[in-house]
């Protein structure tokens, strides 16, 4: 605070931020930063009930029938890059929070704010993939706004999605619900998304065939939510900052212990090899079209085998379980055999010297 | 996948813990020099799996945690003005300087870039002829070669937008910095080795020699660390010291001559500051005056800034291996990997974020 000036009697409170005077990358990161935005800023000043469950989405008590309504805004560079582009994964973005809530999708609106100087053709590829991601998915888009920002002020194209879906009856899913014993599961092989991106990003292109998997999770999740129901207790789409992230923020909420393993893991080979170069970590990159699945004990096997009969998730496992020990915190078993903890990040993941 | 797994099976692994088990007989106190190694056992467990009469202490390899802070200031005075495009690898850019951290100069208009390679600041140069183009030159032996190329590449092509801020710094001089130590405890080394692989390990006998210390060039995988605690320990149980290879998969004796030659074409010895240790003479790299038109220092008029430590940080005697960095009044407390005061809580190789981040806290 400046010292000099007087000091104003005012009813606004303080900025509750103090740590960094000005935004940086990693207060949208998904990891620590961000949560800090989160807790500090934007929880006690919109504070609500439904907001506080942190959930991907909110879930909305509306005469009888439960609601998840969710949003969520992408701001992806390059727009365009190997498995899909900024319009598919705005649209798969919003249907899985929703179907990360236990929902069914129904509705979808789509805010697009376009820089000056955008080619028209690069706007009617973006578009053209929103409506075939949507009509696959069978969920329509029924409202939108257009906003045009001066050149230089924007990356092209920002879009913003809001979903609206319908929770069936019976279903709880919460991260809230963890409980020991129970066992965490995940539809497929990790990191692909985030380094199918970063291998056509400028000043860091290397070779490679990876594709994103993004894609809209609702139908596995309708799946597993049959067979499994009310024991289906976490859904989570582990996006930016990763599974770890994701985990940390469950076993936080849950106040469980959560313990993996890292064989168990799946992970491709040129991911892995990717990643190793790179000195990045894949627990934290980015992942679209994953989601962990925590569920009680007895229903595991029923899941991951109606997981692993659906086409996104050929490759799913069982990769960890909800703990006693240490709540709050993720613990791993090294392929070795050693013990460590798995952190939340913190601040973007750099990549290392050497 | 092959070349990565055969180094982390676990039934291997417990082989050698086994071996390092029937071979101990009394406490010894081991350096691994490279922060990539310190990453390695905090991450798989290894420090855990040892027998109790084994102590790894974490050396001063890990180019971001001894790079001056004054050098960091230097950076973000040039990182800051308009004409600027700073090229960084990814970790230095959340090394606090006295005021701020790159990050922050790039969060408030500074065109600060994150590159993989010295190679591609030189093609940011060509491409961006009107704008000056600066490559924070950071690393041991290892990344000299390669920023040796860049500067030579960059007078081929004549370009006068090109400069690097060099901070080199190499291994040995460091070494016999710790040996020579009054308050040294290091019995044994684990050398860096990706280091070694550049420069090779003659260098490291006469220093084996003269203080008596068995030092076994290493590897970075899980097993190479396992085997090289083994060896080191196998020769300070028959008094032997010398130096060993284990990581010949990629080490010779030699080293990589023409990597060893580009460097020094480019490069001088010179002395140089370690973020919390101080001087070390003979410990750096610079460039060498037929090059001197690429020192970003000169170029900016930078050389003169000046800068103090945080006096709560213990960043040298955790570099030294004097204290470990839960010791530390400010670890976990005032200093995170959010909010880090030293260097060693910002780079993923750096002592105390590996503590951090893999939960060893007691």
């Amino acid at each position: 605070m400046n010292q000099d000036s007087p000091v104003d009697f005012s009813l606004q409170c303080p900025i509750p931020i103090s740590d960094y005077p000005t935004v940086l990358l990693a207060h949208g990161g998904g990891g620590r930063l961000t949560q800090m935005l989160i807790e500090r800023m934007f929880l006690p000043a919109f504070d609500n009930p439904v907001l506080e469950n942190l959930h991907d989405g909110a879930v909305l008590d509306v005469e009888g029938a439960r609601l998840a309504f969710s949003t969520d805004s992408f701001v992806i560079s390059p727009l365009f890059f190997p498995g899909g582009d900024i319009g598919s994964l705005a649209v798969h973005g919003t249907l899985n929070d929703l179907a990360m809530c236990g929902a069914r999708p129904l509705y979808l609106s789509a805010g697009l704010i376009l820089e000056e100087g955008l080619p028209m053709e690069d706007l009617w590829r973006v578009v053209q993939s929103m409506q075939g991601a949507a009509r696959r998915a069978g969920v329509p888009i029924v409202t939108g706004d257009t906003k045009v920002v001066d050149r230089g002020k924007g990356d092209g194209v920002f879009i913003n999605t809001t979903g609206l879906g319908l929770i069936p009856p019976g279903i709880h899913v919460s991260p809230r619900r963890a409980r020991p014993g129970d066992v965490v599961l995940i539809n497929g092989a990790i990191a692909v998304h985030g380094m199918a991106v970063m291998s056509v990003r400028e000043g860091l292109e290397f070779e490679t065939a990876l594709e994103s998997d993004s894609a809209s999770l609702h139908d596995l999740v309708a799946r597993v939510l049959d067979i499994a129901g009310e024991q289906v207790h976490v859904l989570r789409d582990p996006t930016r900052g990763g599974v770890a992230s994701a985990l940390n923020e469950i076993a936080a909420q849950a106040q469980a212990g959560i313990l993996l393993g890292e064989a168990t893991i799946p992970i491709w080979e040129e991911v892995r090899g990717a990643c190793e170069i790179l000195g990045l970590d894949p627990l934290y990159v980015a992942n679209e079209g994953k989601c962990l699945v925590i569920v009680a004990q007895e229903a595991a096997e029923a899941v991951l085998a109606v997981m692993r009969d659906h086409p996104l998730g050929q490759e799913a496992a069982i990769i960890g379980e909800i703990v006693e020990d240490h709540p709050g915190r993720v613990f791993m078993r090294s392929r070795i055999g050693g013990m460590r903890v798995v952190d939340m990040l913190s601040g973007e993941q750099l990549p290392r010297i050497c | 996948m092959r070349f990565i797994d055969e180094y982390r099976s676990q039934a291997e692994a417990q082989k050698f813990v086994q071996a390092i088990f029937q071979s101990v007989t009394r406490p010894w106190t081991i350096m691994e020099i490279c922060g990539g190694q310190t990453h390695t056992l905090i991450k798989s467990g290894i420090d855990q799996m040892l027998p109790p009469e084994v102590t790894l202490i974490h050396g001063p390899g890990c180019p971001v945690c001894v790079t001056p802070l004054e050098l960091i200031d230097k950076a973000i005075a040039i990182a800051r003005r308009p004409e600027v495009i700073f090229t960084s690898f990814g970790d230095m850019l959340r090394v606090p300087g006295s005021e701020a951290d790159l990050l922050s100069v790039k969060a408030q208009g500074g065109d600060v870039r994150i590159v993989y390679s010295s190679l591609d600041a030189v093609k940011l140069a060509q491409k961006h002829p009107d704008r000056q183009v600066v490559f924070f030159a950071v690393g041991f032996e290892t990344t000299a070669p390669g920023n040796a190329m860049a500067v030579w590449q960059a007078q081929q092509l004549d370009l006068a937008n090109f400069s690097i801020l060099c901070s080199h710094v190499l291994v040995p001089p460091a070494i016999e910095a710790i040996l020579g130590s009054p308050d040294n405890r290091v019995q044994g080394f684990l050398a860096a080795g990706h280091v070694c692989t550049v420069m090779g390990y003659q260098e490291y006998e006469p220093i084996a020699e003269r203080y008596r210390v068995p030092i076994v060039v290493t590897g970075f995988e899980p097993l190479d660390l396992l085997q090289g605690i083994y060896m080191t320990i196998n020769a300070l149980e028959t008094g032997r010291w010398e130096v060993e290879n284990q990581y010949t998969r990629s080490v010779s004796r030699e080293g990589n001559l023409s990597a060893q030659h580009l460097a020094a074409q480019v490069f001088q010895v010179c002395d140089r500051q370690w973020r919390g240790i101080g001087l070390i003479p003979g410990s750096g790299y610079g460039l060498r005056p037929e090059f001197a038109a690429f020192d970003a220092e000169r170029r900016f008029d930078v050389g003169s800034l000046t800068a103090q430590e945080s006096s709560l940080c213990i960043a040298g005697q955790i570099l030294q291996g004097l204290k470990k960095p839960h010791q530390c009044s400010a670890f976990g407390t005032r200093c995170t990997p959010e909010r880090p005061l030293g260097a060693p809580m910002v780079s993923a190789e750096g002592a105390c974020a590996a503590y951090y981040r893999y939960g060893r806290k007691e």
